[in-house]
């Protein structure tokens, strides 16, 4: 599903910070992935060329067998429309727009006539036990139901690929369990994941762990999430 | 780009900030409204001076013969000369072009004592001989009876028609006045009409309200005249030019009257023509600085929500980013934005239109309905037209003011909102 080859990002700042050093890295379709490493080692950065929102200097990335490099922003909007579903620490709602309208937003890029994008939203919002919220607006939502809106919001367009940015960085731990619970049974429906946290108890959770340090790649660990119990404490 | 679900996501950043979606279309509602009733009053003033010279024929040209200026041919500077009839056939005959050629003898008075009489009730008028053609110049109402006919002239028949101000201060109103004989310089003339001019403000000689009109034929043999008359009128025909009239007339009567060809001095002369383009030309000027008023304050509303808007763009970064990382295309932010400032400006542009033109037509009424002579303010309305530019003003203003913001809208990448600062 992801091929990444000696992928090298540098961002030009005051001074320039070679960030990414050659990255490599496969994910196969269906797996569960996380990014663990330091604050500052990269994560996002990774998670953000993966998710087309950043371009590389070197390498290539291949998404779904497609290469992706030098998009246009129309193909990049494309890609990420139909392909991917993002979640994010700070669950970047539409704060003027209900549960409902944010969950339907991808779906009128896509052009969905309004009737059926409602009718799709309220499926997935209903799927996370959120139906009777469907009316309120975010800031009447918890943590909890804010990023159960988003992971809706992210597979409504039924994309091949979920990237999540420290999912549980602002949540509580029982919340974080809760939340990391509906990721992994999304997973189940063999749906990609590549989860980026700097949490252990998170990363537990997950089949694969890729450490990342200094930019590189420092190691990848194989993990059985069902031997932990997951309902215990995670942080 | 309007359809349903645009118009409600538009709709609903929008409302999101009432107060100061209010503000920021205040501006170009005020613009327009400034418009509108700058417009509508241009309009009114240029009613109201049509309105006094209205009735007078545009294209007439009048032609007095003073005293000559340069001795020519042996005769003396400064000598008087005197237009005949033979002049008026020589013009029709050589001169293409006048529609309508009307000579006219006028007696003047000069003490102020009366002089036209009916029993022993006077007024003090002057006197006017002319051919019927004149109505076709300084066209006049006809109250009672008829205008001065060929026949009139033809007999030189001893008949008048009188000004509406004679016939009410010498005849009176409760009477009858046709065929009833008036006295006027001590002759009698029998009245067979009684005119209002259409036009009480503009007038060769006096009035002819305040006039007793003969036959010229008629006024020629009361004042031994001859075939002579004082002056004449001409209207030009259309397709012809009347300064080019003026000038093919000047030089034909040089010709007849042995005056010297330079002589511009011989010739009063003067067109409606020239009164009416000063006229033009005055409201052509009020109605460009009008524009550029208007348009001023309008732009001004422009800068105010393009300003706004910009601010908005900048407080939404977040959410244009979101957008984007959910795959809004930058044509769909263009859209959005645009489409925002469009509807912005558009309602706020109808509404000053609207209240514009009804207050103007409110005002209209009143002036309507408070009738008098000197109206100098009349009907005023914008036009249809104007309506119709003012509204693609509007439109353009609207589009105008959303290039800036989505230009800015559209530099907001995904990346921006999500970074995590
Ligand atoms: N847009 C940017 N410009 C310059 N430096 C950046 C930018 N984004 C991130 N960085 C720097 O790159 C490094 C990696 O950032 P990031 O990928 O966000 O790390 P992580 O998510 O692992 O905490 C950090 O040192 C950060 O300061
Ligand atoms: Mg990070």
């Amino acid at each position: 599903m992801i091929k990444l080859n000696n992928i090298n990002k540098t961002y030009f700042g005051a001074q320039p910070l070679h960030v990414l050093k050659g990255i490599n890295l496969d994910v196969a379709e269906g797996e569960l992935v996380s990014i663990m490493g330091a604050s500052g080692s990269g994560k996002s950065t990774l998670l953000n060329i993966l998710g087309i929102l950043d371009n590389y200097d070197e390498g290539e990335y291949y998404l779904a067998g497609k290469l992706v490099k030098n998009l246009s922003e129309n193909q990049a909007a494309e890609f990420r429309n139909k392909l991917i579903g993002f979640i994010f620490q700070s669950f970047n709602l539409i704060p003027f727009k209900t549960a409902l309208e944010n969950v339907a937003l991808p779906l009128f890029y896509q052009g969905v006539n309004r009737k059926k994008r409602n009718m799709m939203a309220m499926e997935y919002l209903e799927r996370f036990g959120l139906k009777d919220w469907a009316d309120h607006y975010p800031n009447e939502l918890s943590g909890g139901q804010k990023q159960r809106v988003s992971i809706a919001r992210a597979l409504v367009t039924s994309p091949k690929i979920i990237l999540a940015d420290e999912p549980t960085g602002a949540l509580d731990s029982k919340t974080s369990a809760e939340v990391m619970q509906i990721l992994r049974e999304v997973n189940a429906t063999g749906i990609t994941m590549v989860i980026v946290t700097h949490e252990r108890g998170i990363a537990n959770l997950t089949r694969k762990i890729v450490h990342l340090k200094d930019g590189i790649i420092e190691s990848i660990e194989e993990n059985d999430p069902d031997k932990m119990d997951f309902t215990k404490e995670i942080k | 780009m309007f359809d349903l679900d645009n118009i409600n996501e538009i709709w609903q950043t929008i409302a999101r900030n009432k107060t100061r979606s209010i503000l920021t279309a205040f501006g170009v509602f005020w613009g327009i409204f400034i418009l509108v009733i700058l417009l509508a009053c241009g309009n009114g003033f240029n009613n109201g001076l049509q309105s006094q010279i209205e009735g007078f024929a545009t294209n007439s040209s009048f032609m007095i013969p003073t005293n000559t200026t340069v001795a020519y041919k042996g005769y003396q500077k400064d000598r008087e000369w005197q237009l005949d009839m033979s002049d008026m056939e020589a013009i029709k005959k050589k001169i293409k072009g006048i529609d309508d050629l009307s000579p006219i003898s006028s007696r003047w008075t000069y003490n102020g004592e009366n002089n036209v009489f009916y029993g022993i009730k006077g007024g003090n008028f002057s006197m006017k001989g002319v051919l019927p053609n004149y109505n076709e110049i300084d066209r006049c109402k006809v109250l009672y009876g008829r205008f001065i006919n060929e026949a009139d002239i033809a007999d030189a028949r001893k008949v008048c028609v009188l000004g509406k101000k004679v016939y009410e201060d010498v005849i009176g109103t409760d009477k009858n006045p046709l065929g009833l004989m008036i006295k006027a310089n001590g002759i009698y003339y029998q009245v067979v009409g009684v005119i209002e001019a259409y036009n009480s403000k503009v007038s060769i000689m006096g009035s002819v309200n305040e006039t007793v009109v003969l036959p010229l034929t008629t006024m020629q043999v009361a004042y031994h005249t001859g075939n002579k008359f004082d002056f004449f009128m001409f209207t030009t025909a259309s397709g012809y030019n009347t300064k080019g009239l003026q000038a093919e007339v000047k030089t034909l009567l040089r010709e007849r009257h042995d005056i010297a060809p330079e002589d511009e001095g011989a010739f009063m002369c003067f067109d409606l023509e020239d009164v009416f383009t000063m006229f033009d030309y005055l409201f052509l000027g009020i109605k460009i600085l009008i524009w550029i008023v208007g348009i001023g304050t309008l732009l001004s509303g422009v800068v105010g929500v393009s300003n706004i808007m910009l601010v908005t763009i900048k407080e939404r970064t977040r959410e244009i980013g979101v957008r984007r990382a959910l795959g809004a295309k930058p044509s769909v932010i263009i859209r959005q934005v645009m489409a925002e400032s469009l509807l912005l400006t558009i309602l706020a542009g109808v509404v000053g239109l609207v209240i514009g033109v009804a207050i103007m037509a409110v005002v209209s009424g009143i002036v309507g309905n408070t009738p008098s002579e000197d109206m100098m303010f009349l009907d005023p309305q914008i036009g249809f037209g104007a309506a119709i530019v003012a509204t693609i003003i509007i439109v353009l203003s609207g589009l105008l003011a959303g290039v800036l913001p989505a230009t800015r809208a559209i530099q907001i990448k995904a990346i921006d909102a999500i970074r995590e600062e």
